[in-house]
């Protein structure tokens, strides 16, 4: 175990796996100086073979991914910030979430995509972006959304392994946070949700950069009684239900915390998943705490109004709490 | 001229009876699919290549398994003319689980990843990314193949086209962009969306070539010259090939047009004649040549391929 910053477990994780697998290729925007730092010091290692920065053309470098992916390698490609997947969706949505299915299985695109998500920092409103509500409805992709470095470390290392096309998304402004991170080999299966703080009286799945502000709601509201259950779901794709309505079974209360916009959120996609398979658990209905359905500001204050805080999460907490269903 | 030709490495001698045949099978193939059509039996939709066939054949004549192709919407001719089973593509198109992807991709998304067919794509323009990227594996691999993107005159108006060359150029990619300039994106003229020559696009970033794509020696040395250099290093290539589309963007369209054209009768006629169809013309040079005898060409004609296997399936669609 040492203690590490989230992009270095990232880092670490690639570094490890380019040594293991020599054709895995790391490409994208600026990786070679890497702004976010999780690409740093690769190319000076591996070489201009195996990480390149790219022309600023993110339509033709998903499409390249899947090109080289089908080429035999596995590929890592960084968009730097997700807003930028929306400028290379015509290669994520219509081919590498699909071509598995359309070749009939010939094709498995080995790709993983790294971006980085979230607000709260000033980057208005084409860099804060929380874009993976779009990319849980494409149907081929698998999402994580690490929130600590050993997770980030095991998830980035399964994602780069696995034969479906993944989506890393690291919370922009959070890279730089420090954690314990397990030493030599640490794969995280996807699909396993972290219960990070149990609890009897309300379940709260907090979703990526959520965590941190939830955990904090959690702490304040056991000041006052109330029991939080906190869930880290840790991937949106594939989603473990199971460990979310085993929670709710117990609480009888679901509070869903996402900085996505309100609308077709992740934390939409969970409360109809508790609703479908886990009605006869609640005991009031479901909360959503999310981001209103606009672009998020640049002032400080008009961003900050946005996205969830500690408070809101509090409040929606006690007021599921205060509600019961006759 | 009538020597056979060879792909570079000299894997396979691709003679021109091999080039007659290949076209025919396209031809044949399709003329089926028309008939499929008409008749109802098949799923979906399908976006033929009559007319164009000398295109793909004289590509693929330079090109082995190894090499990669992306197609396009109308991808049938480059899934044939690259080694893909008639058999296995008929069952994909009428949906059936033998086919090649299963049945899951169908008409536009024919695809053998054995062959190198990186698969036909419903998505005009798709083609240049993933070829591009492909080209990039070729080139790390060391190995000397090649990635060649089909395309049309339509997707020429993506900007991932000149995002790919651009890509290609920098780092020296063995890819090749072969344009099939067929006058018509989809139910619009090019001419009335497109500023400017498109070869001169591609005269920015890379050796860049017009030749008459219904001549398929002529496609298969322009063709050639852009492989060899690719896979010697010399970076990527364009070859526009101008040809004619004879069918209309998918079959049935009139159905959708509301009584509507966008060219004339006698627009398609001009390309049917035996002075422009591709198939007509390289059988008039050969026997004018006397390289290949009649009989061989009857043969051909009667019987379109020498395999029965295949000729039942063109006769009957799939097992």
């Amino acid at each position: 175990m040492a203690r590490k910053r989230l992009i270095t477990a990232v880092n670490d994780a690639l570094v490890a796996e380019m040594e293991r697998d020599e054709k895995l290729i790391v490409f994208g925007e600026d990786v070679e100086l890497a702004i976010m730092g999780d690409t740093r010091g690769l190319v000076g290692r591996f070489g201009r073979d195996r990480v390149r920065n790219s022309p600023i053309c993110e339509q033709t470098l998903t499409g390249m991914a899947v090109g080289l992916a089908s080429a035999g390698y596995r590929v890592v490609l960084h968009l730097m910030f997700n807003n930028f997947i929306y400028t290379g969706m015509d290669a994520i949505g219509n081919q590498m979430a699909k071509l598995r299915l359309m070749t009939g299985g010939q094709m498995a695109p080995t790709i993983t995509v790294i971006a980085g998500y979230g607000g709260g920092n000033s980057n208005a409103a084409q860099h804060s972006d929380t874009a993976y509500p779009a990319l849980m409805n494409l149907g081929g992709l698998r999402v994580a959304v690490p929130t600590n470095s050993a997770d980030a470390k095991g998830l980035f290392t399964t994602a780069v392994r696995g034969r479906t096309p993944t989506f890393f998304l690291e919370a922009a402004g959070r890279g730089g946070e420090m954690g314990e991170v397990p030493d030599g080999e640490h794969l995280v299966p996807f699909g396993q949700a972290d219960v990070l703080r149990e609890g009897d009286d309300v379940t709260v799945v907090a979703i990526g950069t959520m965590v941190k502000p939830t955990l904090r709601a959690a702490k304040a509201l056991a000041d006052d009684g109330i029991s939080a259950e906190v869930i880290d779901p840790r991937t949106l794709v594939p989603l473990d239900e199971d460990t979310i309505l085993g929670s709710v079974a117990k609480t009888g209360r679901l509070v869903v915390v996402d900085e996505a916009r309100d609308r077709c959120s992740a934390a939409s996609q969970i409360a109809a998943v508790v609703a479908d398979r886990g009605f006869a658990s609640l005991r009031a209905p479901v909360r959503r705490v999310t981001v209103p359905d606009v672009a998020l500001p640049y002032a400080r204050n008009a961003e900050a109004a946005l996205i969830p805080s500690p408070e809101r999460i509090a409040d929606a907490v006690r007021h599921v709490t205060q509600k019961q269903f006759a | 001229m009538a020597t056979p030709g060879t792909d570079v490495r000299g894997h396979t001698a691709v003679t021109d009876l091999d080039l007659y045949e290949r076209m025919l099978l396209i031809r044949r193939a399709e003329e089926r699919l028309i008939v499929a059509c008409t008749d109802g039996s098949l799923p979906g939709g399908v976006h033929l290549y009559i007319g164009e066939e000398a295109v793909a054949v004289g590509a693929c004549a330079v090109m082995t398994d190894d090499d990669f192709v992306t197609s396009t919407h109308r991808g049938h001719g480059h899934f044939l003319a690259k080694g893909g089973d008639l058999d296995a593509m008929f069952a994909e198109i009428w949906g059936r689980a033998t086919g090649i992807c299963k049945g899951m991709g169908g008409s536009m998304h024919v695809a053998d990843v054995s062959k190198g067919i990186l698969g036909a794509n419903g998505i005009v323009g798709a083609g240049f990314a993933i070829a591009t990227g492909a080209a990039w594996g070729a080139k790390l691999a060391g190995q000397g193949r090649v990635a060649t993107c089909f395309f049309g005159d339509g997707a020429a108006n993506q900007g991932s086209f000149m995002e790919s060359m651009n890509v290609s150029a920098a780092w020296d990619l063995p890819t090749v962009f072969v344009c099939e300039d067929n006058g018509v994106s989809e139910f619009t003229v090019t001419s009335t969306v497109s500023g400017g020559p498109l070869v001169e696009r591609a005269r920015a970033f890379m050796p860049a070539t017009v030749v008459d794509g219904n001549d398929v020696h002529a496609v298969r040395d322009a063709v050639g010259e852009a492989v060899e250099r690719a896979r010697a290093g010399g970076g990527p290539s364009y070859v526009e090939a101008t040809t004619y589309r004879i069918r209309g963007h998918l079959e049935a369209e009139q159905h959708m047009l509301g009584g509507g054209t966008y060219r004339t009768d006698d627009d398609i006629a001009a390309w049917q004649a035996d002075d422009k169809d591709p198939i007509a013309r390289l059988a008039t040079r050969l026997l004018a040549e006397g390289t290949c005898p009649r009989e061989d060409l009857d043969a051909t004609e009667a019987s379109p391929p020498a395999d029965p296997e295949l000729a039942h399936t063109i006769m009957f669609g799939p097992a």
